[in-house]
């Protein structure tokens, strides 16, 4: 709840990037394709999707590393085509961080603020300013090649910051670090850039690190863009199966519509019976067959002679244990593939013997209605 | 050969017995560059030692006087002759080494920066002249430099000169051309290799950082293919001064170098110490150049924020 109070207040209405119609094509073959997108002041906005999607692409057109084939992108009202990237409002951090090694700590800070001739008093005081932000204070005088993996990405954000841009981009920064530092550096990110204001993008493969630390998230496939949602709308209505599936797990099972209006959709399916589902925004419908999704944590076991409103009934095929929960496989009559159920071991889902009949819950707000 | 034989691992002259001497990583490591460290002892030590030892001694006619003496010191350091020659090959192979790497420079710059696919067929055009043997490329440039050669021809041709003119050969300028081009590939590949290893997203960074194409290259590009520099520089650098076909060839009278004197002790004037004594004070102020260019070099490196 206290994020949203800050997400409030830092977030404008108004757009800071406004990327319209780019394609950028490589003989016949397109990064992107078509991709429109409004990104706003003050949010910290994720451009997720597998290797290949043309997210990186994107980042380095923002960043007049790359231009578009067609299609135009402007940075504040300013258009920027033409503008190089060393005079355009954005700073990157990169995926390789690309620490000068020639140069300290220091030294990398301050390299862009020294084209802007400050006295050498606000200078300093804006490097130690960078290097508070990324808790770096004292570290100033070491040199490049004694930093480890997690203090070069810190210095990487300093340099970046230090020039106080309206944009900043981070290209996969968290990738090279190791598990815990990295959800350590999730958070950090995030606390910075509230702190800071400043609109930034992340492109990123890693869905949770999306889901953690966005405000709204662009999932891309194939060089275009396939929703543009926030973390939560995009888990739980993700806009088709590709969507579903990159982010988290996802039960799909195959569904009849019956009946389609407005806001919501009526499906006939064999395991679950006819359902009604809430009508994704973007539904397109393709013949009569669409796709009914459920996330695995969204299936309850039901113990004993508890019963529910919505439930089904099948068997465990498989177990797998995973310390904080249990991952289930149960196999449900007339469905094609078995349902995969995550159930917390509060009560006991790590002692259900495989092959014992079992019944699952669900609420039927969980069920996301896809196109096929 | 049967050194590295038993330094390899499988040892079968060790036999059943193994040697834990043998075993030992240093002492494989030892067996593996004896060969190469026994030929440069033999070859490079040994008669450098031979030269020192030579020196101190005197000659007399056809005998040796081994007494030790600085005799033949003071003449190398004193003699004006021996010093003007020793000063202008120090600024010929200065002049040399600058000229050679601001030339080889953008060529490297160029095939690494923008080679694209051919890089390697650059530098395979880069190596060609190299094809041929050094006095037949010394001897062309004596047709482009000579009197009726292709450059005096060239100019009047156009007009810019009215007659030949002979200051183009046999001397000191002569040298530095013939030796500028002659090393032009020497310096190209070190600063090649430097430059490929500088991380082109270093280069983004610094042009994110608000840099220009200048100011990036500058700041980055060049600091960072310093080392490339300073062994270009010293590549050039050390055996040009002591080049002895080139002054003799094309350098005539005013391009005489500190190695024709020294080949002319050990030949024609058969002074062997004062030979040896030119070579050693030549060798000691080459390496005094040399470590003073890596540490000038080095200084502009650091100069780069």
């Amino acid at each position: 709840m206290l994020e949203r109070v800050q997400t409030e207040r830092t977030q404008s209405d108004r757009t800071m990037i406004d990327i319209r119609d780019v394609t950028r094509s490589y003989g016949s073959f397109k990064a992107l394709d078509n991709a429109s997108l409004a990104i706003r002041e003050g949010e910290f906005f994720s451009l997720l999707g597998p290797s290949g999607c043309g997210k990186t692409t994107l980042l380095r057109m923002i960043a007049g590393f790359d231009t578009p084939t067609s299609g135009s992108i402007a940075v504040d009202g300013q258009p920027m085509d033409g503008i190089p990237a060393n005079r355009r409002p954005t700073n990157m951090v990169f995926q390789s961080y690309a620490i000068f090694p020639h140069l300290n700590v220091e030294q990398n800070v301050a390299y862009g603020l020294k084209r802007l001739r400050l006295d050498a008093g606000e200078e300093k005081r804006r490097v130690e300013e960078a290097l508070a932000q990324v808790s770096l204070t004292g570290l100033g005088k070491r040199r490049a090649t004694e930093l480890s993996g997690g203090q070069r990405q810190r210095v990487a954000l300093a340099r970046a910051l230090v020039m106080r841009p309206k944009v900043l981009l981070l290209d996969e920064p968290l990738s090279a670090l190791d598990k815990k530092l990295r959800e350590q550096m999730q958070v950090e990110l995030r606390r910075l850039q509230q702190a800071v204001g400043i609109t930034f993008v992340l492109v990123t493969h890693d869905q949770y690190e999306a889901l953690a630390m966005s405000d709204r998230i662009a999932v891309m496939f194939g060089g275009r863009i396939a929703q543009v949602a926030s973390p939560k709308e995009i888990y739980q209505r993700p806009v088709n199966r590709q969507v579903a599936d990159f982010l988290g797990g996802m039960n799909f099972v195959k569904a009849e519509i019956v009946e389609e209006n407005g806001a919501s959709l009526v499906l006939d399916t064999l395991g679950f019976g006819r359902v009604r589902a809430d009508k994704p925004k973007a539904f397109v419908r393709n013949g009569g067959a669409a796709t009914l999704g459920i996330r695995p944590e969204r299936l309850r076991v039901l113990w004993d002679n508890a019963s529910a409103k919505f439930e089904v009934a099948g068997k465990v095929v498989e177990r797998h244990y995973f310390g904080e929960i249990t991952h289930l496989i149960v196999e449900i009559p007339g469905l094609e593939k078995p349902l995969s159920v995550t159930e917390t071991n509060d009560f006991g889902a790590d002692d259900i013997p495989v092959g014992a009949p079992i019944r699952l819950a669900y609420d039927p707000e969980a069920l996301v209605a896809m196109a096929d | 050969m049967t050194v590295a034989a038993e330094g390899s691992p499988p040892l079968r002259m060790a036999g059943s017995r193994r040697s834990p001497l043998l075993q030992s990583e240093a002492v494989q490591g030892f067996a593996l560059i004896s060969p190469t460290f026994v030929y440069a002892l033999i070859l490079l030590v040994l008669p450098i030692l031979v030269v020192i030892a030579h020196s101190f001694w005197t000659q007399h006619y056809l005998t040796i006087d081994h007494t030790f003496t600085l005799e033949n010191y003071r003449i190398a350091l004193t003699e004006p002759i021996y010093r003007d020659l020793l000063w202008r090959s120090l600024y010929i192979s200065l002049t040399v080494s600058l000229l050679t790497v601001l030339l080889a420079y953008p060529m490297a710059y160029f095939i690494s920066f923008h080679g694209g696919r051919h890089k390697s067929l650059w530098l395979f055009l880069i190596t060609i002249p190299f094809w041929t043997s050094y006095l037949l490329r010394v001897m062309s440039w004596k047709v482009i430099l000579g009197y009726n050669g292709v450059l005096n021809s060239g100019l009047m041709g156009l007009g810019i000169i009215g007659e030949p003119s002979d200051a183009l050969l046999y001397n000191s300028t002569a040298v530095i051309i013939t030796l500028t081009h002659a090393w032009a590939t020497f310096a190209i590949l070190p600063i090649f290799v430097s430059l490929e290893k500088v991380d082109r997203t270093l280069v983004e960074a610094a042009t994110d950082l608000g840099d220009g194409p200048l100011r990036s290259f500058l700041r980055v590009t060049l600091p960072l293919s310093a080392p490339g520099v300073i062994s270009a520089a010293l590549i050039v650098m050390i055996p040009t001064v002591g080049d002895y076909v080139t002054p003799k060839l094309v350098g005539g009278k005013d391009g005489v170098m500190i190695a024709n004197a020294i080949q002319a002790q050990f030949g024609k004037a058969a002074n062997w110490p004062l030979g040896a004594a030119l070579s050693v004070t030549t060798m000691v102020i080459v390496s005094l150049m040399a470590g003073a260019t890596v540490l000038s070099i080095r200084a502009l490196q650091g100069l780069a924020r």
